[in-house]
């Protein structure tokens, strides 16, 4: 499947399956993105094998559940099941403000043009897309919008701080209240 | 009024370039229906029986006279004539053609407004009380607190894609005019002992199927706290609220499951993570914005107006709207004036182009070109001289829209219902025309005196007939349009759900069904007794005895 990463159509280094039966035949996979619950089974087995790791999270397993586990983690993906279903934008900001984890976050699963933007200001830095015309089109989105009103895991100075940023030039000092609306 | 800056320009700006793009991308067929449904939803564009309806938001309730004068605008060039007033504070309009629809944004952007988020699984437009700033009672102007949730939920990159959609309502006064118990989160404005403002937080209201009441989770939060909390409910529920079932989908479901309590542990926990580094709202900034809503040049004026007093004792019809219509303005010698657009067998909500237009005309020269749109579906001039009263409803008059029933038994609240609505599965609009034909007759109305009667379509309540004190929902039996009657629900500060009276009545039976309502607590009243008074004492009993009499007699004969 076509992989956006920071920006730019990329090869995708990564493995998934579905067949966990036997957790050594993974080895010759090399890196490999395992689910939740395979890996809270197999936790040890699957860190014996030595490969570079990733996580793969389904709606509604808060990253809470592996909090301890998450820097074992290249990239996590988090699956959009439905692109109406929005819990994933929920556990990526948590990945990155909770538990500040640096690595790939990946949207994988209904991945649309209208809502990369949501994703990108929650934390993801890359998208599974099902099609290579998708990979051309979804990029177009990302300059929608100059500035935002909400602080996001993207860093973004917010409508807020840009005000604020304005009014302290314009006429008075800046006060300790600047990074006001820290928002 | 808030007046947006060159950031709120931008973003609206950007936001109709985006969706002007999006329903290209849908008449060219890039994008199906399935994929295009939710961004049309999330811009105010429904696909209703015979055509897209577009609603735009009028955040929390405040119009400037050049804001309706472009609505007027687009009701004339874009749609046929008229816009119909919501329950929360918005404008539909039933006939938009969809390419057209972008052309409507940027007229509506030119003067600061938008659809944004007002529909679809997202937060909707923020409603407040419409007499915030004017009435007598209020602790805070809660406009400023609202114009800050306005903001901070507008394309929430976490809370764009909820379970449901997700009301929230606020009001800075101990009455409470805004149905917060109504809705996903509601905010009523408290003094703490050292009496700084704060929120009472009630969660999980809401109507439709399951009628609840929002519960309080928080008794007193401080302002500055404000949007560091909304956003710990917002990622409780987020995360936790059902998708599988849209029945049981709402905050309100998930509340009713979890308790209370269970759910304010959740939120607080989840606050306590995030309060001390996101979101505050210091007060420097918090005064920034209340600025805008600052109280306008108010002359000194005298209470007394013994021309007013004389008009009223001269004129019967005059004093009827007074007494109906006009309530007291927390500056001497004014007045906030309701202009009712209930005309007895009229539309209820609608406003044609030329009305509006008048209106907004109506502001500037008796007020300061301000207009407020109540959840009862009215205008309101906040701002009127008392001495300015007779002359405004002569004006009124003129335009039809004088009628003297606001709060009374034909100001009644109804949805679109299946005249419009896809969802319905009753008429709504033609049956509150019927019964408040049965009311033309001011004295009677006055006699009865407040009441409250919605009207919905469907279990969906978009008329909130849950908490009418006399409430009817459209229900359908095979095939044929039948109305069931609930008793007793209020939607102020004692908010109470109705209980349903008995069984539905067809649609040529209700319009006597209400009358006879009316008839028996006009009989059992106390002198002073308003309806949900004497339907509180008596309870249902009287009022069933009364409708299903007939019924008994057919079975005991
Ligand atoms: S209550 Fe039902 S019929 Fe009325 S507008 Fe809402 S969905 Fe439509």
């Amino acid at each position: 499947m076509p992989l956006i990463k920071h920006g730019k159509l990329v090869e995708d280094i990564w493995h998934e399956t579905d067949d966990f039966t036997d957790v050594q035949a993974l080895a010759p996979l090399g890196p490999v993105i395992v689910p939740l619950d395979v890996w809270r089974q197999h936790r040890d087995e699957i860190l014996a094998i030595g490969c570079a790791l990733g996580l793969r999270l389904a709606p509604g397993q808060t990253p809470d559940l592996v909090a301890t586990d998450l820097h074992r983690f290249g990239v996590i993906a988090l699956e959009f099941a439905k692109f109406t279903d929005g819990r994933a934008y929920s556990q990526a900001r948590l990945l990155r403000e909770r538990h500040g984890y640096k690595g790939e976050i990946r949207a994988v699963g209904e991945v649309l043009r209208d809502q990369l933007t949501f994703m990108l200001r929650c934390g993801f830095d890359s998208f599974s897309l099902a099609t290579p015309q998708q990979a051309r089109t979804i990029l177009e989105a990302v300059d929608d919008f100059a500035h935002w009103y909400q602080p996001a895991p993207d860093g973004r100075a917010t409508i807020p701080t840009l005000r604020r940023r304005t009014l302290d030039n314009a006429d008075r000092p800046a006060s300790d209240c600047a990074a006001a609306w820290a928002y | 009024m808030y007046r947006y800056d060159e950031f709120d320009h931008a973003f609206v700006a950007e936001r109709v370039a985006q969706f002007r793009d999006q329903i290209e991308r849908r008449i060219s067929g890039e994008l199906s229906e399935d994929e295009f449904k939710p961004l049309r939803l999330m811009n105010g564009l429904y696909l209703q029986l015979h055509a897209y309806m577009l609603r735009v938001a009028i955040p929390y309730g405040t119009l400037s006279s050049t804001q309706m004068r472009k609505l007027a605008h687009i009701a004339r060039t874009y749609d046929r004539g008229y816009g119909h007033f919501t329950t929360r504070q918005n404008i539909q309009y039933n006939w938009p053609k969809l390419a057209e629809v972008p052309d409507i944004l940027d007229e509506l952007a030119e003067v600061e407004m938008h659809a944004i988020q007002t529909s679809g699984n997202c937060i909707r437009n923020t409603t407040a009380d419409p007499l915030a700033g004017v009435a007598a009672d209020e602790i805070e102007d809660p406009r400023a607190y609202a114009e800050i949730i306005r903001q901070w939920s507008t394309l929430h990159p976490e809370f764009s894609f909820l379970p449901r959609k997700f009301k929230i309502a606020v009001t800075g006064a101990p009455n409470d005019r805004a149905v917060t118990r109504g809705h996903d989160i509601g905010l009523r404005m408290h003094r703490n002992i050292k009496g700084e403002p704060g929120f009472e937080v009630m969660v999980g209201g809401g109507q439709g199927r399951t009628p609840i009441l929002a519960k309080t989770i928080r008794g007193f939060l401080p302002v500055d706290h404000l949007l560091s909390y909304l956003e710990a409910i917002l990622r409780v529920y987020n995360q936790l609220g059902r998708r599988d079932n849209i029945y049981k989908a709402r905050l309100k479901i998930m509340a009713e499951d979890l308790g209370a309590e269970a759910l304010a542990k959740l939120v607080e926990a989840e606050w306590e993570q995030i309060r001390h580094y996101t979101l505050d709202l210091p007060l420097e900034e918090r005064q920034r914005i209340a600025a805008y809503f600052a109280p306008p040049a108010y002359d000194d004026l005298s209470a007394d107006h013994p021309a007013l007093d004389e008009a009223i004792a001269a004129d019967e019809s005059f004093a009827a709207w007074v007494e109906s219509n006009v309530y007291d303005h927390k500056k001497p010698g004014y007045a906030i004036a309701t202009i009712s657009l209930k005309p007895h067998g009229g539309i209820p909500g609608d406003a044609s182009a030329e009305q509006m237009d008048a209106v907004a005309g109506l502001a500037e020269q008796f007020g300061f070109g301000e207009i407020r749109i109540s959840h009862k579906q009215n205008l309101i001039l906040p701002d009127v001289r008392r001495a300015d009263l007779y002359r405004l409803w002569q004006a009124l008059g003129g335009l039809g829209l004088d009628t003297a029933n606001a709060g009374r038994v034909s100001d009644i609240i109804a949805c679109p219902g299946l005249d419009y609505c896809n969802l319905a599965n009753a008429r709504s609009i033609p049956i509150a025309q019927r019964i408040s034909e049965r009311f033309t007759n001011i004295k009677r109305e006055r006699e009865i005196g407040e009441v409250s009667l919605n009207i919905s379509g469907c279990i969906n309540a978009c008329a909130h007939h849950h908490v009418a004190n006399i409430g009817i929902l459209g229900v359908d039996k095979k095939g044929t349009e039948y109305y069931q009657v609930t008793l007793g629900g209020a939607a102020n500060e004692d908010a109470a759900i109705g209980t349903i009276i008995g069984p539905a009545f067809d649609e040529w039976q209700i319009a006597d069904a209400i009358e006879t309502i009316v008839d028996v607590y006009q009989q059992l009243r106390n002198s002073d007794e308003n309806f949900i008074d004497t339907y509180q004492r008596l309870g249902p009993q009287p009022f069933k005895e009364k409708l299903y009499a007939s019924d008994q007699a057919r079975k005991a004969g």
